[in-house]
């Protein structure tokens, strides 16, 4: 059996952050597996700008932004196999895949980087009631069909859920001549970014109906109209609010569930908040040397931040490699509380990690005038202010390893949000 | 075009007729209104193979099911159907009155259904530990079994095509009239419009909720088909293995409960409701109907993880008001068959149905066995089922097979090609989706739809506008960027 010293399972902007970065930090052996026919994933259908401010200091599209990554990935002649599916990793890192030339074959690493990213939830998951005709899709698959093949997936549009894809779906639809004639979300809050409902809704007059969702979908074949209405606090439909709209395309864009299959199978623990991995500083999950980066972790906001976790967790395989587990080292667990829905890293060692640590995490609700205040058992060790917090946008704290050195006796580390005075 | 036999409806009836009608030396033909077979009450259903102790003793219904469930054994072999006897349980709540069981039991026995005996709740719970609390005894029947109702329907037609039967799909039956010799069936396709005349000796009535329009065109025995809808929720495969067995409720003055199962398939199946409808297209599934599912089923079955329900769907069932099936010769009109009022155990009872009027036909038209009938036929090969040498070889041979389009099902592009290129071969997403599997999971065709229409456009070949998701009128993409 091939062995590699790395395997990277995705090669979107996670997978090959994390490559670059491991090679970067003298990992020769590294092979990245992809399923479709070129690396970059899903950046390559996002051909609205507004990637790569962070990393690259300049407004990128998302090819563009693909396009750099897999520039250093090539120039460093990292190995990769495209059009090719993992089917199986087990918890002692072998990984099965298969692809039309290989057929099914195994390789041996001795670490693995999950970078399988996100599935979008289904139409079913959601239990929305109605007809099942044709012309409803999630956000991404729309996205796929009219920026990757250049077609129409209809005329007149309602769109469900306010996340980021169905925002910049609206928009597209619209450039590309389709009629969007509203978005309705389910919460009292938009779970897009704030930039997005500007560009993508406002500059267009679409109307955003918050606190809204759809409860019956007409037509046999196609779809012919759908119903909303509003939703009280129990976000259950309120009778005498119901609204119809003739229209041929329904579009979901409720949320992204990291795609953890492959994760479970290796016996990785996941995190039922985020649906991904649970992991420490290092980004390695309860699987010693599998270590997991980018959306199959937590659904990020920017691909930058991706870029920047990947690069983590890339630096920490080759740190693994090379040196192995620290396994006695003394682990502190982050607890998210009080509007706080989870962390990601979960778990800290303070003997190891590096000089600081970036925590991210979102909140629960739309939050103005407070702080992110973190306490070190029951001590108030930060405070920081935020005059808006959103569920749609990530949050972030950042630990000091000189300062957690103090408090050798720590137990645990509460993060959560405080009213201002 | 002349045929000896004309049958109405491609559903599950439909075709086990005409598979077993096609073991004769007969020119047979089967007129279906929609693009593929299988798109009625056959492929919206419990999915399961009954045992027969439900039905009064001596009704069509229990004749029929139990030889039925009997046939499934050797069929599923003959024609590669998916198909398992993994028993089923009628559970009696502390509040029900076991008495219901015991007469199930003594129904059953006279039905001839074999091997039944009521369990009490410590043999139960060893068997099905996520039974409700609340249940104490329950009736088993070993026999009782489950099904992929897709499979099923289309191995029959698939092999009745193979043995010569001629398919018209897409073609809707507008008129029927009896001639002194013969019936002239007139029909326009659904999507050109274009109107056709088929002729023959014989005609037979599989049409579902609409068994009652055809009947009524030429009897005066009239019928009267309620279409009855029942809904469900089908759950991820990581929540296929909370029950082993189906799990039916003991029927009581609040109606006849759901049911819990696993499928054939490895997912779990919670359903149906019951409600007469007046629409016959109503397939459409409401949010009380979905609201009522959760807990319903939690008098039978604790902790059924409904936040993992991955599609929901309704199917109605044809329920004639004399309550039983209606199978036979109207009575004042020689050679129209009638297999009408088709409700369950409906699908249990297909493979006899078929026996019991392709035997009628036979009789009628004197019918002689044909020597070079195919009783066999192969599905659609799943490449899991390989080892992984054969595997290899298969993909070296075809690298289609080497080629994964539908990621939750790991479904490969091989078994696509199979699906649009055998008999009766698929032509839309919802038709590669009943025979291969592929946008079934759990992200619900999001990621393969795109492929899927790819190999569809370069296959059959079509245009990427006529595909659709489930025939006519149901295109997936209407135009080209800033055309439309």
């Amino acid at each position: 059996m091939k062995h590699y010293d790395l395997v990277i399972v995705g090669g979107g902007p996670a997978g090959l952050a994390a490559a670059v970065s491991a090679r970067d930090n003298g990992i020769e052996s590294i092979l990245i597996i992809e399923r479709d026919k070129e690396l970059g994933g899903i950046l390559n259908q996002c051909i609205h700008n507004g990637f790569g401010l962070h990393t690259f200091k300049e407004e990128l599209t998302g090819p563009e932004y693909a396009a750099r990554i897999v520039a250093q990935v090539l120039e460093r002649g990292i190995e990769y196999k495209l059009n090719t599916m993992v089917m199986d990793i087990s918890a002692d890192k072998k990984i099965t895949a298969m692809n039309r030339e290989d057929g099914m074959f195994e390789v041996e690493a001795t670490a693995v980087i999950l970078a399988m990213g996100c599935r979008e939830r289904s139409r079913g998951a959601l239990n929305i009631p109605g007809y099942r005709p044709a012309g409803i899709f999630s956000a991404g698959t729309a996205q796929r069909l009219v920026n990757m093949e250049g077609y129409m997936p209809g005329r007149e549009v309602v769109i469900l859920g306010s996340g980021d894809i169905g925002l910049i779906m609206a928009r597209r639809m619209t450039l590309e001549g389709a009629k969007v004639k509203v978005v309705a979300e389910l919460m009292p809050y938009s779970g897009g970014l704030k930039r997005n409902i500007v560009q993508c809704l406002d500059d267009f007059n679409i109307p955003l109906k918050l606190s809204h969702t759809v409860i019956d979908i007409e037509g046999k074949n196609r779809v012919e109209a759908v119903t909303i209405a509003e939703v009280g606090p129990d976000r259950k439909p309120i009778p005498g609010t119901e609204e119809r709209y003739t229209c041929d395309t329904l579009l979901l864009s409720c949320g992204l569930i990291p795609e953890n299959e492959l994760s479970k199978s290796a016996g990785v623990s996941l995190n039922p908040v985020t649906s991904g991995p649970v992991v420490n500083d290092s980004l390695e999950t309860n699987i010693d040397g599998i270590f997991a980066c980018g959306n199959v972790l937590h659904v990020h906001d920017l691909v930058d931040y991706v870029s920047q976790e990947a690069s983590t967790a890339g630096k920490n395989a080759a740190a693994y490699i090379k040196n192995g587990s620290s396994k006695d080292a003394k682990i502190v667990e982050i607890l998210p509380v009080d509007g706080v829905r989870y962390t990601v890293p979960k778990y800290v060692r303070p003997t190891e990690m590096d000089d600081t640590l970036t925590v991210r995490f979102r909140v629960g609700a739309v939050y103005k005038n407070c702080s992110i205040a973190t306490y070190f058992d029951d001590e108030l060790i930060n405070r920081r202010k935020r005059p808006v917090m959103a569920p749609g946008e990530m949050e972030q704290v950042i630990l000091d390893k000189k300062k957690l050195g103090e408090y050798p006796d720590l137990s645990k580390i509460t993060i959560k949000i405080e009213e201002n005075a | 075009m002349m045929y000896d036999v004309a049958i109405i409806g491609a559903g599950v009836i439909g075709s086990a007729i005409a598979r077993e009608l096609s073991r004769y030396q007969v020119n047979a033909c089967v007129i279906e209104r929609e693009e593929d077979v299988c798109c009625g009450t056959s492929k919206a259903n419990s999915a399961i193979i009954h045992a027969g102790f439900d039905a009064t003793p001596g009704t069509l219904k229990a004749k029929l099911n139990v030889r039925g469930n009997e046939l499934m054994e050797q069929l599923s072999k003959d024609l590669d159907i998916p198909f398992k006897r993994n028993g089923s349980l009628v559970v009696c709540t502390k509040d029900q009155d076991r008495n219901g069981l015991n007469a199930l039991l003594e129904k059953g026995e006279k039905n001839g259904v074999p091997g039944l005996r009521i369990l009490e709740r410590e043999e139960l719970i060893a068997l099905e530990p996520n039974l409700s609390d609340d249940v104490t005894c329950a009736l088993l029947a070993p026999t009782g079994g489950i099904v992929c109702p897709f499979h099923m329907t289309m191995a029959f037609a698939e092999n009745a095509y193979t043995n010569g039967v001629a398919f018209f799909l897409n073609t809707n039956v507008t008129s029927i009239n009896k001639t002194d010799d013969k019936f002239v069936i007139k029909t326009t396709h659904t999507d050109t419009k274009q109107p056709e005349t088929i002729e023959a000796k014989v005609v037979i009535n599989a049409a579902g909720v609409y068994s009652d329009t055809f009947n009524n065109m030429v009897s005066s025995h009239k019928l009267h088909i309620t279409a009855r809808k029942g809904e469900y929720c089908l759950l991820d495969k990581d929540a296929g293995a909370h029950v082993s067995h189906t799990i039916f409720q003991l029927p009581s003055k609040m109606g006849k409960g759901v049911l819990v199962s696993p499928t054939v398939h490895g997912n779990l199946l919670v359903g149906p409701t019951a409600v007469d409808v007046e629409d016959k297209e109503a397939v459409n599934t409401t949010q009380e109907g979905l609201d009522s599912l959760a807990g319903t089923a939690s008098l039978s079955v604790k902790n059924v993880p409904m936040r993992q329900v991955i599609t929901s769907f309704a199917g109605l069932r044809a329920h004639e008001d004399g309550g039983d099936f209606v199978i036979g010769e109207a009575e004042d009109v020689k050679g129209f068959i009638n297999a009408a009022g088709i409700e369950s155990p409906g699908l249990s009872s297909a493979p006899a149905i078929g026996e019991m009027v392709a035997e009628m036909v036979r009789d009628m038209l004197f019918l002689q066995e044909k020597a070079d009938f195919v009783p066999t036929r192969k599905g659609i090969l799943h490449p899991e089922t390989l080892t992984l040498e054969e595997r290899n070889q298969l993909i070296k041979e075809q690298p289609a097979y080497g080629n994964i389009i539908c990621r939750c099902e790991m479904i490969t592009e091989g078994e696509i090609l199979d699906a649009i290129h055998r008999p009766l071969g698929a032509r839309s997403l919802d038709g590669v989706k009943r025979r291969t599997r592929a946008g079934m999971g759990r992200c619900q065709a999001g990621f393969c739809s795109p492929r899927t229409m790819e190999i569809l456009e370069r296959e059959v070949p079509m245009s990427i506008y006529d595909i659709t998701k489930n025939g006519v009128d149901g295109a997936i993409v209407i135009g080209r960027n800033k055309e439309i």
